[in-house]
């Protein structure tokens, strides 16, 4: 069903009556590009492409799970000469659609302060004509609808493909940059440059060729004409469509790989920017709802005491939705504050007796299970187990991480406006469309009849690629028939996550005579996304055998920032710290040796070091950890300096070497570098979710404790643009490797091997 | 009841009940969102506003701590026209490039304007000591105390690096 190749609808489509002055979306080499005019004559240029498959291993993040990323992004050049790039991506902080339009700009010839970016809404825009019309008439161009039927071929033969696809609107995965940035606006803005000289040439009567574009503008400097796009916004539409626009080389860059300022900073400096929580504050009539969900997975409210409650002052409504119970009241305080006096039981469910230990007991007999070789094969060449056999030394180690919230400071909350088959929904998702869909089968109505209000999020980090809340919120507000605005708190949001996976991964490795690494064993409990999480074919180890063992979890579990590259990027790596040690080899060297045929690997190792001065002589109870992690196609590598003088481990310094490809925004990839190794290094140093007769026994953070100003470490980023064609992600690579650097760095300064997560416990 | 206050310079009197925590005040009261709520339990310091020039945390301060009294918000912590009247910090913030997500930056910068009140130029303890209960989950606290430097004139904005 979703395999485009298989849909010719667009091909197809081209032949009915369009309207004027518009144009049919044409398949280029990458997938189609559609061009049309706007009432008030603006130009809009659209891609849509299916991708390699660059996200493909992500299916959750995917939907659906058919191995395929769609790639749409469109390009609006105004009457005020103001170019827009109309992006399928939220602003969670990662700052990509903001790269987004620095692309753009650069493509289009256009100044960096004259490029917006706008988020696609997601009423539909993806899915149906309707809504695509209403978006680009209403949305864009206000009381104008129905100007964009052009777009209908397209998304007549793709997009209504697309809307199957509920992650086809998706912000994960840290793909905005290199999959919509790089194949879908560069192209969208190079189609549309071409087009406005076309227009030009024409119009001018002179060749394509002379004209050149700078700030906005055309001209042909032979004959002294000059205009700004907008002039020839309109007459560009009528232009052939560019099978193959031309973008630009690395040495034509004006933006690209600059340090340009954020779009969306400056409204995060005054308190004018939207977060979810700020959405449809001005509803009349809008009352508050505090929620507490059953604390067991499984579970449900079997019954409640809200007697106390309902005595309180502003409370409207006490309910019992079975799965959760809610209060609305006139303020969110009295909500929460008569929620707290309502006795609820709940019923029994498989995980009511759930404990961490024998979560953890339950997965050591996995392992025991699995055995040597037994277990799901995820990767296995050569002989490892007969290699192992003959090794000179043979290595073992047992690594243990904990179940992890993702604790983004905003937390979850939905504002649902329930009214005349209608619904409206102001909250911070990762995935719109998802969302959309919860809160339609939460009000009981179509999905079309859903309005998803773009907002900006407190944080997402995977936790919003799950949106059940629209459901929940749009259930109260159909229930109580008031606009609700429903907020967890933060008890809530810590004990309804869904986690990052809790696991243990055992090793063997063997060592030769020479202190090399000749087999590696390996076999661990997660059910790894994506799957190239526990692989290590750049490390020059001829066998190899890596498994997974099947386990149950007791907690619902979900994406979280780099996924299992979060687990095994620990796992991996202190393993070869731990053989390097074994061979009495300095961790650098030992893995300079093992990535010998791997040399963007190689190279980002060595910048790590350099930057680091690796070697150097520290202060007494001092020491340096090294790791590189390859995920979502960059290679980060991270070299980590502890003080073990007190009685527990302060990082002084990481520094950062990582190598994206090609990195189009230096300042951007560096704060999404340094924000991955807080978020690790926070994790890593002190965070676990633990479970006590089903429950997660943690609340707030208190106990679950955030990294702060005294504790964060200084942090050195460099770069290494490494293959300009083969971008990587930025948001969620600099995390793998910062776990293990720490401990790492923990075993160079004290000799004790930190082999369980969090640190912390281990200085208490 | 009604709690007579200033607020943002402008006074207002504020009929609801006086332990209800000053931040849902600002929020739903007074229609100012960019005061955030993180935790309500003074752990995270998104709420922060200032109370007669103080520092609190909004979320666990009872509105009848504020009878009589001053609250200043990231609304009114600039000038007049709360979208280009920004204060040195609130530049400083900007030429940093300091938030991401920026759900806590309302917070972090009402801490840290308190700081450069009290503190015209401090040292890097006094910023730690200063902004340790402000968390920033993005983990920009590099940013956050370059800018905090740069407000105070103790060191130079950062020049970032091209590439090509």
């Amino acid at each position: 069903m979703n395999d485009m190749s298989d849909t010719p609808a667009v091909e197809a489509k081209e032949t009915p009556a369009k309207p004027e002055r518009s144009r049919a979306a044409k398949w280029s080499r990458r997938g189609f590009i559609g061009a049309g005019v706007l009432a008030g004559g603006a130009l809009i240029v659209g891609v849509g492409i299916r991708s390699g498959n660059p996200v493909g291993k992500l299916k959750p993040l995917v939907a659906n799970g058919d191995g395929e990323a769609l790639i749409n992004a469109w390009v609006k050049i105004g009457a005020d000469n103001l170019v827009t790039a109309i992006v399928p991506h939220c602003e969670m902080g990662q700052g990509a659609n903001s790269t987004i339009a620095q692309m753009l700009a650069d493509e289009m010839d256009v100044d960096w302060d004259n490029v917006a970016v706008m988020d696609a809404p997601a009423d539909g825009n993806y899915v149906s004509q309707h809504t695509v019309r209403t978006f680009i008439g209403a949305g864009t161009i206000p009381d104008q609808p129905g100007q964009a039927s052009f777009m209908e071929p397209t998304y007549d033969g793709l997009f209504t493909q697309v809307g199957k696809l509920a992650g086809a609107y998706i912000t994960g995965g840290s793909s905005s940059v290199r999959t919509t940035g790089q194949n879908g606006i560069r192209v969208a803005g190079a189609a549309a440059r071409e087009m406005l000289v076309a227009a030009a040439a024409a119009e001018w009567d002179v060749p394509a060729g002379e004209i050149t574009t700078a700030s906005g503008t055309l001209t042909h400097a032979p004959s002294g004409k000059s205009a700004l796009y907008a002039e020839f916004a309109s007459a560009a539409a009528e232009q052939e469509l560019p099978r193959a626009p031309t973008t630009k080389t690395i040495d034509q860059f004006k933006l690209m790989g600059r340090p340009a300022p954020r779009k969306d900073i400056p409204l995060k400096v005054n308190g004018t920017a939207v977060f979810g929580i700020d959405g449809g504050s001005d509803l009349p009539g809008l009352r508050y709802a505090a929620v507490k969900a059953a604390p067991v997975v499984g579970a449900e409210v079997a019954s409640m005491d809200a007697s106390a409650a309902k005595e309180m002052p502003g409370v409207l409504q006490i309910l019992n939705m079975g799965d959760f119970v809610a209060v609305v009241a006139d303020s969110y305080w009295q909500a929460q504050q008569a929620l707290g006096t309502i006795e609820t039981a709940y019923t029994d469910s498989e995980n009511s007796d759930a404990s961490t230990d024998a979560m953890f007991a339950s997965f050591t007999q996995a392992l025991d299970d699995a055995g040597d070789t037994g277990g799901n094969d995820k990767a296995d060449y050569g002989d490892a187990t007969g290699a192992l056999k003959d090794a000179a030394k043979a290595v073992t180690a047992e690594y243990k991480v904990p179940y992890l919230a993702h604790a983004a400071m905003e937390p979850i909350n939905c504002t649902a406006w329930v009214r005349d088959g209608k619904c409206d929904i102001w909250t911070s998702t990762q995935v719109p469309l998802m969302a959309r869909d919860g809160a339609a089968e939460g009000a009981g109505i179509s999905a079309d009849d859903v309005t998803m209000h773009t907002v900006f999020l407190g944080g997402g980090f995977g936790r919003r690629l799950t949106p059940e809340y629209t459901n929940q919120a749009a259930r109260l507000a159909k229930a109580t028939g008031y606009p609700i605005k429903m907020i967890w708190s933060r008890e809530e949001d810590t004990a309804q996550d869904f986690y990052r996976p809790a696991d243990i991964s055992r090793f063997s490795g063997g060592l030769d005579e020479a202190g090399k690494c000749i087999s590696w064993n390996n076999v661990h409990c997660s059910d790894d996304e994506p799957g190239e999480a526990p692989l290590i074919e750049f490390y020059d180890i001829p066998n190899v055998l890596v498994r997974g063992a099947e386990v149950h979890n007791p907690l619902r579990l979900g994406a979280w920032r780099s996924v299992a590259h979060s687990q095994h990027g620990f796992f991996i790596e202190s393993f070869v710290d731990e053989l390097a040690h074994e061979a009495g080899r300095d961790p650098v060297e030992f893995r300079r040796e093992l990535l010998a045929k791997s040399p963007r690997h190689l190279a980002v190792l060595e910048g790590a070091a350099k930057m680091a001065n690796w070697g150097s002589a520290l202060p007494e109870g001092h020491g340096r950890g090294i790791a590189i992690a390859r995920s979502f196609n960059s290679i980060v590598a991270e070299v980590a300096e502890v003080d073990m003088t007190a009685d527990k481990p302060r990082i002084t310094k990481v520094h950062c070497c990582a190598d994206a490809g090609y990195v189009m925004n230096p300042n951007g990839f560096a704060a999404q570098m340094e924000s991955g190794i807080i978020y690790g290094l926070t994790a890593a140093m002190y965070d676990e979710i633990t479970i006590k007769d089903g429950r997660v026994e943690q609340s707030n953070f208190h106990d679950y404790r955030m990294m702060r100003m005294e504790d964060a470490p200084e942090i050195a980023v460099q770069i290494i643009n490494g293959a300009p064609d083969n971008l990587g992600g930025a948001g969620e690579p600099g995390l793998p490797p910062a776990a293990p650097a720490l401990t790492n760095a923990i075993f160079a300064a004290s000799g004790k091997r930190i082999r369980e997560l969090p640190v912390a416990k281990h200085f208490t | 009841m009604t709690i007579n206050l200033t607020i943002n310079g402008k006074a207002e009197a504020v009929d609801a009940d006086p332990a209800m925590p000053i931040l849902w005040v600002v929020r739903e009261k007074l229609g100012l969102n960019g005061t955030k709520f993180g935790c309500g339990i003074a752990q995270c310091g998104a709420c922060t506003v200032h109370l007669d020039g103080k520092p609190i945390r909004s979320c666990s301060t009872p509105l009848s701590a504020a009878d009589g009294a001053a609250i200043t918000t990231i609304e009114g912590v600039g000038g007049a026209d709360q979208d280009t009247d920004l204060t040195p910090l609130q530049q400083a913030w900007i030429s940093e490039q300091v938030p991401q997500c920026g759900y806590c930056q309302s917070g972090q910068i009402m801490q840290a304007t308190a700081l450069l009140k009290e503190t015209p130029q401090p040292s890097d303890d006094q910023i730690d000591a200063a902004m340790k209960g402000n968390v920033c989950r993005c983990g920009m606290y590099g940013r956050i105390r370059q800018a905090i430097k740069v407000a105070a004139g103790t060191a130079e904005p950062t020049v970032w690096e091209e590439q090509a």
